[in-house]
């Protein structure tokens, strides 16, 4: 199976966000795989060593993300792909487009990415290249199997509703992927854990609870000195104006409103019990 | 300014979500005065329940309501979904695009952004009109988990999509008698269905969903079990507010992942927020510290909660959190 990952490079959870200049400083700041995204990780690695096939992880990013990659190939990725964002607008728009073009011909039969980036948590760019490559997608994975798709495909015709497996189609007219083998997922969702079975080639979204990612090894670190990585710039993928124009665009950021210095109450509990039903009602108006 | 505004009206169990209209309401705003707002509803029977959706959304300011039912629709299927909307954005060509951030909506709205080759602004929290007439509308959403905010607007030239976050935007208000919209019937414009839905397990949850919730009574590893939860759910009840947790409770197994609030868990806005037992990691906080009003009790005065909390109480959570239950109990007996 040729597994393909996405991953970001996002400040650590832990890290304050200080604005300096109507920027995020981001000087003597950690930085991690975005948490979701080895999850992502985690489970193609897994899937690597049931069904075989290679694990290729893909960043969108500046340079630095290049210590994110190679900590995914110290974690047994077998070869990775930078995507320079040189010249890229800061829009999910263009992103999404110029990865899909880097994505396509490495014909993938499943692309995992995570549910989102916890810096701009938007969730958007992993379904946008789903939509752009004609996949099919299933978001928020807490569980995946790979099998043999026949039995889906019988399921999917006595059921009645929608096509059979079948090789797809990108929206350029390329088209990969043999269609015998099928994910099944449960995913997270708010009306309940749902099963769904989808045909590959197709892209997941992994949720917290899919797996405990593993930590590199030092003879993996060894090795990830000497995995291939690859620095493509935007210029060789051949996109036109329109697909690098951004869409939306950023005219300020904020720092969260401060909050009042609350009050502690006092007295026995049954007092403070009365006093903050009284408060609840009387200022902050909520009855 | 005058635009034509979808929304994406999502339902639960065959009704329209609040969410839904709040979405409405930001279309109308977006709209403008004299723009247009159409509303697509999707499902698959049973089909008064849809009329009955439909029927609100056209009273609450939809100008048309495009209802597409077909039983392939009954149940959530991304790409159908996504075929659906994008059939009513060929039929009404619109400039925005507007769905609820619920877990639907999260996985539609990059799909019709990426097939209109529009942008997407996920997870607004605010919508301020500026420039000349309100022309140019200004988002705010979340970044970090909420330790920061940008201001993001739509460049002109393609449709724009933007997903609001439950409970913070206004839902759109009934419009004068006699001028209610019109629903009319869309076929399904039947795409490949490549997701196969086998099996949905209900979460065993409250009966109030949590993103939605207007009041949100959580638990931490300070109610040291899964019965803890007990006095947190009779709260809960008499408030008519949902059950929610800390990672720290989910990870000690005392409750279900599906009640996690924070950074890795849900988004929370409610009206009020009551953390008990909860220490106030700033993952935890992510998910929460945009709350209306923040009540925290907790044994350690030195617990960060206490930051972010409107009303702080030190003390035993299994001695409070019953005396509360009963002081609302009586409160909200109360006429008036
Ligand atoms: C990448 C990452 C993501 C994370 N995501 C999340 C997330 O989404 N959500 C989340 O919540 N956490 C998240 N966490 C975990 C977070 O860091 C904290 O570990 C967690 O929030 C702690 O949960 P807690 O406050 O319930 O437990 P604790 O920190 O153990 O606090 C328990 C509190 O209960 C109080 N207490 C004990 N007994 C009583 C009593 N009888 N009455 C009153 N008070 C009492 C104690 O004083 C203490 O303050 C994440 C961590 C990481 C690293």
């Amino acid at each position: 199976m040729k597994l393909v990952v996405l991953i970001k490079q996002t400040f650590d959870t832990e890290e304050k966000i200080e604005l300096v200049n109507g920027a995020v400083a981001d000087d003597s700041v950690k930085f991690i795989i975005n948490p979701y995204d080895e999850y992502a990780l985690e489970e193609a690695l897994r899937l690597r060593e049931a069904h075989g096939g290679s694990v290729t992880v893909v960043s969108c990013g500046s340079d630095r993300a290049v210590e994110a990659l190679r900590t995914a190939l110290a974690m047994g990725a077998d070869e990775a792909v930078l995507l320079e964002q040189d010249g890229l607008p800061d829009d999910g728009h263009a992103v999404a487009a110029a990865l899909a073009v880097a994505l396509q011909p490495m014909l993938p039969d499943l692309i995992l990415a995570g549910l989102f980036a916890v810096d701009r948590g938007a969730g958007s760019i992993a379904l946008q290249i789903a939509e752009r490559l004609g996949l099919p997608h299933a978001a928020a994975a807490l569980k995946l199997e790979v099998r043999d798709g026949d039995s889906a495909g019988a399921a999917r015709a006595a059921g009645g509703n929608g096509a059979d497996a079948k090789p797809v189609k990108a929206h350029n007219g390329a088209s990969w992927g043999s269609g015998d083998k099928v994910a099944v997922v449960v995913r997270d969702t708010e009306w309940g854990d749902e099963t769904v079975e989808i045909p590959l080639p197709a892209l997941i979204t992994a949720q917290q609870g899919l797996n405990e990612p593993r930590y590199p090894s030092l003879p993996g670190i060894m090795k990830a000195k000497r995995k291939p990585l690859r620095q493509v710039s935007i210029h060789d993928l051949g996109l036109d104006a329109g697909d690098l124009a951004p869409r939306t665009e950023r005219l300020a950021l904020l720092a969260p409103p401060l909050r009042a210095a609350g009050r502690k109450l006092s007295g026995a509990p049954a007092e403070q019990a009365a006093l903050l039903a009284e408060l609840l009602q009387r200022e902050a108006k909520l009855f | 300014m005058k635009r034509t505004a979808l929304v994406y009206a999502e339902c639960a169990d065959g009704k329209l979500r609040r969410v839904a209209l709040e979405a409405l309401g930001a279309a109308r705003l977006l709209a403008g005065d004299g723009g247009s707002v159409h509303a697509v509803l999707v499902g698959g029977g049973p089909e008064a329940a849809l009329q009955e959706a439909a029927a609100e959304l056209a009273a609450r300011g939809a100008g048309v309501v495009h209802v597409v039912d077909d039983p392939a629709l009954a149940g959530f299927a991304p790409e159908a979904y996504a075929a659906v909307i994008g059939a009513a954005v060929a039929a009404v060509r619109p400039s925005v695009i507007v769905l609820g951030h619920t877990a639907a909506g999260r996985e539609l709205a990059p799909r019709v952004a990426a097939s209109v080759g529009g942008g997407h602004v996920a997870d607004v929290t605010a919508i301020d009109l500026q420039g000349d007439g309100g022309a140019d509308a200004v988002f705010t959403r979340p970044l970090y988990a909420g330790k920061a905010f940008e201001q993001r607007r739509f460049l002109p030239g393609a449709p724009g999509v933007l997903t609001v976050r439950p409970n913070n935007l206004p839902v759109a208000e009934p419009v004068a008698p006699g001028s209610e919209g019109v629903i009319a019937a869309l076929p399904y414009p039947a795409p490949p269905l490549w997701t196969t839905v086998r099996s949905v397990v209900r979460k065993t949850g409250g009966t109030v969903d949590l993103a939605e919730a207007d009041i949100i009574v959580a638990g931490g590893r300070g109610v040291r079990s899964a019965e803890g939860f007990a006095p947190l759910a009779a709260l809960a009840a008499v408030l008519g507010g949902a059950v929610g947790a800390s990672r720290g409770a989910c990870d000690a197994g005392y409750c279900d992942y599906a009640l996690q609030i924070g950074q890795t868990g849900k988004t929370v806005t409610p009206k009020l927020y009551i953390a008990c037992g909860i220490s106030g990691a700033i993952q935890h906080l992510a998910g929460m510290s945009q709350s209306r009003v923040i009540v925290a009790i907790n044994k350690d005065p030195d617990a960060p909660i206490f930051g972010v909390a409107d009303y702080g109480i030190v003390g035993d959570l299994f001695e409070i959190v019953p005396l509360l239950t009963e002081q609302f109990r009586t409160l909200l007996s109360k006429p008036g």
